[in-house]
């Protein structure tokens, strides 16, 4: 027993050892929470502004999870220095709390960082024949789109499924009966948009509705899918903030306008990821579809989110209600 | 293991001098127990609660709050029945058969005590998921749901009815026989009225784990609101959608179906046991 | 089928197919194109941080518990005070709980909005999302082990051994130390290894507390979900494959320790 007693020191000893030389020797440690979809593309821009002259002596700890997720946490007390959500709501929920500044949107970029669209990713050869909107909602097809009330990237599959019906000329009424339709043939919805694509990936249904740059990121993985850019879908904009209250607000910004420049764009663009700089963007021949729309269509996603993913009053809660089988 | 349902220690004789519990160990011990244990669960039962009686019961009363619950009492309950039996018979082979390699295979039975959930539900998903080289992909559906706490109840039953099983006298048995009763009716009537108590014992404890779980399912369960959504991956997701009184409030239920499941079975057990000698 | 042999293939077959098969495949799919691919999956900065971050967080809590448990032992065993019956039932609680309920109880006390949140945020102590909320939550799931081993054999053995010694002349302390930590030294020992078992596997209520920073606040099982989600099924593998030996190496630890148990 006292043998016993005498090993837990020297684990400890030897924990905060190999702790200590594997921590970075760098000065300052800025803390990226961001949403579940951009670890690969980081991997590489992290390292690339460490090497300018801004992040030479900066060190990163970051945290990817549900957009929606990931946004309560920080609001609950998550250290962060950088957010980059999936949408502008949940930047916007840290402004009220002191977290982010009210001006964090008011840029040449009004806050985004990169954009993508929606597609609709499915089996290698389409099997099944989808082709757009209207084939999800045929019987027999099982469709993957994560839980909307914890997943940015779902309430941007949402909002296109919705939009594209409306553009298509029907009524608000008929369009959400299509999302009825939609969501009875949804059999698993994930935490987030990462872990929709893995279920997918897994060998479960036939569709997956994900944003651009997941599809492209699983198939640069191997996963044997193909994707399509629906004729009408939504323009994903993915927000970016330093954090008010950071301890290194210089380097936070340093590092957000970073993200901005053609370097780090660049680097977006390769990982699937639309660039919102013009003159990058120009580089990647991204297919444009035809009928292209904005969240400003339906008002923004301040009047969206309520409207819509309000987790007692919100559309989305009776589809959900009305599609259980 | 540890006799999970005894009552509380009769007085011990206090000794004059040369008392081995200290006043100052009691103190430590309650005041750790309480910062641990007490003030997180007293935080949770202020928030399930302060919404009011009424929220409290629209939280637990949702469409979907009531699919996850249902679907995590019958998946437990499936599983504890299960183990009921595998559980005796497991340990009745570890107890009254020998053959070579059975003290590894005694030792394989604590394997979901030391293994973490996550790995647990890693490796069921390895073999009897999408990509099972086998053929049976059970992934997504609530069977899966059921493997996983298979896997992690276990040892309950096992654990709880061989110490019992090994202290058996044989002599009753063997008297039976030689009165000609033949091996089913030996067992019902002789062992198993004995083994009981301890079967209820580990079917508790197999239920109010299985009800917990958590890690093992995550992976496999396909987060299917009103299909293989349990209530552990529930009141995670109420969480994380700022639900927090609602998850509170599930989270309290759980709790009170746990506690009333071991005060049920520590009753039946204590009737069972009750013309057994002190 | 009730003969002998029936019920040995039921239950051998039982056992392989819900434990043994699934563990071998993942071994297998770790090692399916040979030993130093998993060894760069295990090795990496990540994954090396997860396995510190996880001792560190044992080598914390299995002293605190072990100590707490011996104490708790003694006071519910010898102990004469009101309320002993809620402590033993207290003692048992972390073991009906989900491990969910766990962090979110934790997250209700100590996070920003919790009961206890606005204090620790004026003092600079960042509990939640750190590493002292992962220490309480693991604390707090291996909580009963090592007093539910040591109870019953502080009741086996009775206080006659510690009488005798007080008459002759021994101190309180000079009694535990040479009568009564003898005496459970195989209970504690077992309860240890379960305490360490909980601990290297705890899940759930890290999951809720962690916040997941990579390289700051993920412990290993948390590094096995990542993994997977990142498709890195290598990685989730090699991981899995680690904290099943450190599985294996405790169910050899407790296989001992109960074989000593017995024959004392």
């Amino acid at each position: 027993m006292r043998r016993i007693r005498k090993i837990w020191p020297l684990v400890v000893i030897a924990g905060v050892v190999v702790g200590a030389a594997t921590a970075a020797t760098r000065s300052t440690n800025l803390t990226l929470v961001a949403y579940s979809t951009p670890k690969e593309a980081y991997a590489k821009i992290i390292p690339a502004f460490q090497n300018t002259a801004a992040g030479k002596d900066v060190n990163f700890s970051q945290s990817y999870g549900g957009s929606a997720d990931q946004s309560r946490a920080v609001l609950n007390g998550l250290k962060a220095d950088v957010v980059e959500f999936s949408l502008a709501p949940d930047v916007q929920r840290l402004v009220k709390p002191g977290i982010v500044a009210s001006n964090w949107n008011k840029d040449a970029y009004h806050g985004m960082v990169t954009d993508s669209v929606v597609v609709i990713a499915v089996r290698q050869g389409n099997p099944k024949h989808i082709r757009g909107w209207n084939d999800l909602i045929k019987s027999g097809v099982d469709v993957i789109t994560p839980n909307p009330f914890t997943s940015g990237g779902a309430r941007w599959n949402v909002m296109a499924a919705y939009g594209a019906q409306i553009k298509a000329g029907k009524t608000h009424k008929q369009a959400v009966n299509y999302l009825v339709k939609l969501f009875k043939n949804v059999s698993v919805q994930d935490k987030s948009a990462r872990e929709a694509l893995q279920t997918f990936a897994q060998g479960k249904g036939d569709a997956l509705i994900a944003y651009e740059n997941e599809a492209f990121f699983a198939k640069k993985k191997g996963v044997a899918l193909q994707y399509m850019i629906p004729t009408s879908t939504i323009v994903i904009e993915n927000p970016v903030a330093a954090v008010k209250t950071s301890k290194h607000i210089k380097q936070a910004k340093a590092f957000v306008k970073f993200l901005r420049t053609p370097a780090a764009q660049q680097i977006f663009g390769e990982n699937g990821y639309r660039p919102v700089v013009k003159s990058v963007a120009k580089k990647f021949h991204f297919p444009q579809p035809a009928k292209l729309f904005k969240i400003d269509a339906f008002g923004g996603w301040t009047q969206v989110q309520q409207r819509f993913f309000d987790r007692q009053n919100g559309i989305m809660v009776k589809v959900e209600k009305a599609a259980k089988h | 293991m540890a006799e999970p349902l005894a009552a509380p220690a009769p007085a011990a004789v206090r000794a004059r001098s040369g008392q081995s519990a200290p006043g100052i160990g009691i103190g430590i011990a309650t005041a750790y127990l309480s910062l641990i244990v007490l003030l997180p669960l007293a935080a949770l039962v202020w928030q399930s609660q302060k919404a009011g009686a009424r929220g409290f019961w629209d939280a637990i009363s949702s469409p979907e709050a009531v699919s996850a619950i249902e679907v995590t009492l019958v998946a437990s309950a499936i599983v504890a029945l299960v183990n009921a039996l595998t559980g005796t018979v497991i340990a009745w082979v570890l107890v009254r058969d020998r053959f070579r390699g059975k003290s590894l295979v005694n030792a394989v039975i604590d394997l979901p005590f030391a293994l973490p959930t996550i790995v647990a539900g890693l490796t069921l998903l390895a073999l009897y998921g999408s990509q099972s080289p086998v053929g049976v992909n059970v992934a997504f559906t609530r069977a899966a749901v059921v493997l996983a706490l298979l896997f992690v109840t276990l040892p309950f039953v096992v654990r709880t009815v061989q110490p019992v099983l090994q202290e058996l006298d044989l002599e009753m048995e063997e008297a039976a026989a030689s009165l000609g009763a033949h091996r089913l009716e030996i067992f019902r009537r002789i062992v198993f009225p004995n083994l009981l108590p301890a079967i209820l014992s580990g079917v508790a404890l197999a239920f109010t784990r299985a009800i917990g779980e958590f890690g093992a399912i995550v992976l496999i369960s396909g987060n299917l609101p009103y299909k293989t959504e349990v209530a552990s991956v529930f009141v995670f997701s109420q969480l994380e959608s700022d639900d927090i009184s609602g998850a509170a409030a599930v989270s309290v239920l759980l709790l009170l179906i746990s506690f009333g499941i071991l005060l049920v079975i520590g009753t039946v057990r204590r009737y069972a046991t009750r013309h057994d000698d002190a | 089928m009730l003969s002998r042999y029936g019920l040995r293939c039921f239950a051998l077959g039982y056992l392989s197919l819900l434990l043994l098969a699934p563990l071998g495949m993942v071994f297998w799919r770790t090692f399916e194109h040979g030993f130093w691919p998993a060894w760069d999956s295990i090795t990496t900065s990540d994954a090396r941080h997860a396995l510190y971050l996880t001792l560190l967080i044992a080598a914390i809590v299995v002293p605190a518990n072990t100590v707490y448990g011996v104490l708790c032992a003694l006071a519910i065993v010898r102990g004469r005070f009101p309320g002993k019956g809620i402590v033993n039932a207290l003692v048992d609680l972390p073991l009906a709980l989900s491990p969910v309920v766990v962090g979110l109880a934790l997250l209700l006390l100590y996070g920003r909005t919790g009961w206890l949140g606005p204090w620790l945020t004026d003092h600079g102590i960042q509990v939640v999302f750190a590493l002292p909320s992962l220490v309480l939550a693991t604390i707090f799931v291996s909580l009963p082990f090592v007093v539910r081993e040591v109870v019953p054999v502080l009741r086996e053995i009775g206080t006659e051994q510690e009488q005798a010694a007080a008459t002759l002349g021994a101190s309180r302390f000079q009694t535990f130390r040479k009568v009564t930590l003898p005496a459970i030294r195989w209970g504690v020992a077992y309860g240890v290894v379960l305490t360490m078992a909980r601990a290297l596997g705890e899940f759930g209520a890290v999951s809720v507390v962690s916040g997941h920073i990579a390289g700051k606040t993920e412990t290993m099982t948390q590094y096995v979900q990542a993994q997977y989600e990142g498709f890195n099924v290598a990685g989730a593998y090699a991981a899995s494959v680690l904290l099943a030996i450190l599985a294996v190496i405790t169910l050899l630890a407790m296989t001992l320790v109960r074989r000593k148990e017995e024959t004392v």
